[in-house]
């Protein structure tokens, strides 16, 4: 039978598949920030059991670490308990951690690829919706409740139900400035945040292989976004170039190996999925969301809709909430919207290549009166990188803050944040009300568009610049 | 888990119905890093005053309800939000068992998985149950799961339907992780296999 790279994955990890109860799936890699883990160590620790594999964790602090004064302490006591507890676990069970002052923090979901801890083929799994980023290497990653971390942690499995396959082409040449970020996006407002509901998405087609890696997993990480369980994208020379000498990636006498199992893995020809959808690559002009869910998107060529132009009764009542918490008015222009706050990072566009981009647009120009635009590395090794690229100079001289790596404004837990009222364009996965600061208006967008309504104050059509 | 055995308790009344988990557990208490602890804060806008001290109007908070493992409560109890921190709180507080006609969905499975029998009743016997604890505040009744049976003192005693995955769970004790590893051979045999395979994951 011909299967697909979801279902090749999925049979493989099979443990136990009874009738009656919910097939149990091998876990190879699980990854833990702060936030949901610590109920779950101490389940583990009232029952009186240990962590199965502790080789297969990888764990750092992220949501709520500050991205400025990172040697004075936590002025949040919850924040900071948080952050002990999680230490203290981690030493207790003998976990790999990139504690707050490790060269190796960052967002989680931006450091593990960094040290290649996830290949092609792994079942992956994190107390953290956006565990699908790592589907950008052929992973079946997905994230999992507190209960579950307990599960994985105990027994290396977890019960799962089979979802179904739906395959997402996007053929062609996308537009100048166009990005990953903008597929996902139009992904999203073409099926909705429920479309992806049951499924696992496998995005295909040559916009998709043409996407670095960085692309594949800002587009992985927003499969969520579109209801999805996860996304998946074929492993490919791209793939293997990628993790050929990090240092969680096999070498030796593995790699030839590992490499032929790799290979094996895409969707064979001819493969039925259960759903496909088709979108043109060139039709994608940069988008810009303008309500308070990721489908409430537009091109940034358009106007914000008016709730009569929605016949579903639901969507009209949702854009007519939205435009109010907005603070927005139907057929407005996208490019008319003012920004007061820009933040360029979040495991979504905190890679090198956003900040590659986003400095490229940066580059000479200076911060609007008024904006405050912030630039989050994902990671410590971005911010490095960055650096020694000279990227930091670009965005400090156009008046920019150039910032320690963490979650920040992407769920504004560790005191950056919107006030009432503010409007952000931030390259970050969730406009939800709310999300950035009580109030706060958030514009999901690109790197590059994030960094040009920096300096024009509002929105551009970046294709023109 | 505790396995769960039949037993005789007070059976406390909430004559509530749509009690949402908001209520059950506020939200200022999530930040928490524990999963025990949260009884305290059970029901903890109703349950205390402003200055802290026990609000006497509270049912909860009648001295003949104390120490009740049992609770009586009005229609859709739990409804709300997914988070665990709501059964956690109930269990933690002391309650085992809930008496309804009905439950949110996701509360509901996350009652089983912390060992928390809820009963599903139709409105009718919700009623006599509701009546029978008023008259005689600090009544005692007797759950026999294995029996599927309430007994009370006042004859209303009832038996009532529940899944026989799910009674076989509480009966033991086993918690999801527990029914796990009863495949943990095949777990480790699993894990054999994987190392040949994929020699490198494990290098
Ligand atoms: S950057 Fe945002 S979405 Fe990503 S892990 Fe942090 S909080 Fe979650």
């Amino acid at each position: 039978m011909k299967k697909t790279m979801y279902e090749k994955i999925w049979d493989s990890h099979l443990v136990v598949d009874e009738t009656g109860q919910a097939p149990l799936i091998y876990v190879d890699r699980h990854l833990m920030h702060e936030v949901t883990s610590p109920q779950a160590f101490e389940g583990l620790r009232l029952s009186g059991r240990k962590v199965r594999n502790p080789h297969s964790i990888l764990a750092t602090m992220d949501h709520c670490v500050p991205t400025k004064n990172r040697d004075l302490p936590i002025a949040d006591p919850i924040a900071r308990k948080q952050i002990e507890t999680m230490a203290e676990n981690c030493l207790e069970n003998g976990l790999n951690l990139y504690d707050m002052k490790s060269p190796n923090n960052g967002v989680i979901h931006v450091v593990v690829p960094e040290h290649g801890f996830v290949h092609p083929g792994m079942v992956v799994v994190c107390g953290d919706s956006h565990t699908a980023t790592h589907g950008a290497f052929g992973a079946l990653a997905f994230g999992i409740g507190t209960s579950e971390v307990e599960h994985v942690m105990a027994t290396q499995t977890l019960p799962q139900k089979k979802s179904k396959t739906m395959q997402v082409v996007v053929n062609g040449a996308l537009s100048k400035y166009a990005s990953a970020k903008d597929i996902a996006l139009a992904i999203t407002g073409k099926i909705g945040t429920a479309g992806g509901t049951g499924y696992v998405i496998e995005y295909t087609g040559s916009a998709i292989r043409d996407l670095s890696m960085e692309g594949r997993m800002t587009l992985c990480n927003m499969a969520i976004e579109a209801g999805a369980r996860a996304g998946l994208v074929a492993p490919d020379e791209k793939t293997y170039e990628y993790l050929k000498g990090r240092e969680f990636a096999p070498s030796g006498q593995y790699w030839d190996q590992a490499l032929a199992y790799w290979k094996s893995l895409a969707s064979d020809e001819g493969a039925v999925f259960d759903a496909t959808i088709t979108l043109a690559a060139a039709d994608i002009a940069p988008q810009v969301s303008w309500g308070t869910s990721p489908e409430q998107v537009v091109g940034v060529d358009g106007l914000v809709p008016a709730p009569e132009s929605f016949t579903d009764e639901i969507k009209r009542k949702a854009c007519e909430s939205a435009l109010a918490y907005m603070g927005l008015t139907a057929n407005t222009k996208i490019t008319d919207i003012p920004v007061d706050l820009v933040f360029i990072g979040s495991c979504t566009n905190g890679r090198i290549e956003d900040f590659r981009i986003a400095a490229e647009v940066a580059k000479g120009t200076k911060v609007a009166q008024g904006v405050i635009a912030i630039a989050v590395p994902g990671s410590y090794h971005v911010k490095k990188q960055a650096e020694d690229e000279g990227l930091d100079k670009i965005f400090i001289e156009a008046g920019w803050e150039w910032r320690d790596p963490g979650c920040s404004m992407c769920l504004a837990m560790n005191g950056d944040e919107l006030t009432k009222g503010q409007r952000s364009a931030s390259t970050s996965n969730r406009n939800f009300e709310g999300r950035q600061g009580k109030g706060g208006r958030t514009h999901l967008v690109s790197p590059a568009m994030a960094a040009a309504a920096a300096s024009a104050g509002h929105f551009v059509d970046i294709r023109n610049l | 888990m505790e396995p769960y055995k039949k037993h005789e308790s007070i059976a406390a009344l909430m004559d509530r119905s749509n009690v949402d988990t908001d209520q059950i557990i506020p939200k200022q208490f999530l930040k928490k890093v524990e999963r025990s602890g949260f009884g305290v804060h059970l029901f903890h806008d109703w349950r205390f005053n402003d200055d802290g001290t026990d609000n006497a109007e509270f049912e909860l908070n009648k001295p003949a309800f104390k120490g009740a493992n049992i609770l009586v409560a009005g229609d859709n109890f739990g409804c709300g939000s997914s988070r665990e921190h709501a059964p956690w709180a109930i269990a933690d507080y002391g309650f085992n068992t809930i008496i309804s006609t009905s439950y949110a969905d996701i509360f509901y499975n996350n009652c089983f998985k912390n060992g928390i029998l809820a009963i599903k009743v139709d409105k009718e016997q919700l009623d006599k149950l509701m009546i029978e604890i008023s008259a005689n505040e600090g009544v005692r009744f007797i759950v026999d799961l294995e029996n599927q049976q309430v007994i009370t003192p006042a004859g209303n005693g009832f038996s009532f339907e529940i899944d026989p995955f799910r009674k076989g769970n509480l009966l033991s004790g086993l918690d999801d992780i527990g029914l796990t590893l009863k495949h943990v051979d095949k777990i480790s045999a699993y894990e054999i296999q994987h190392k040949q395979t994929y020699p490198w994951l494990w290098a």
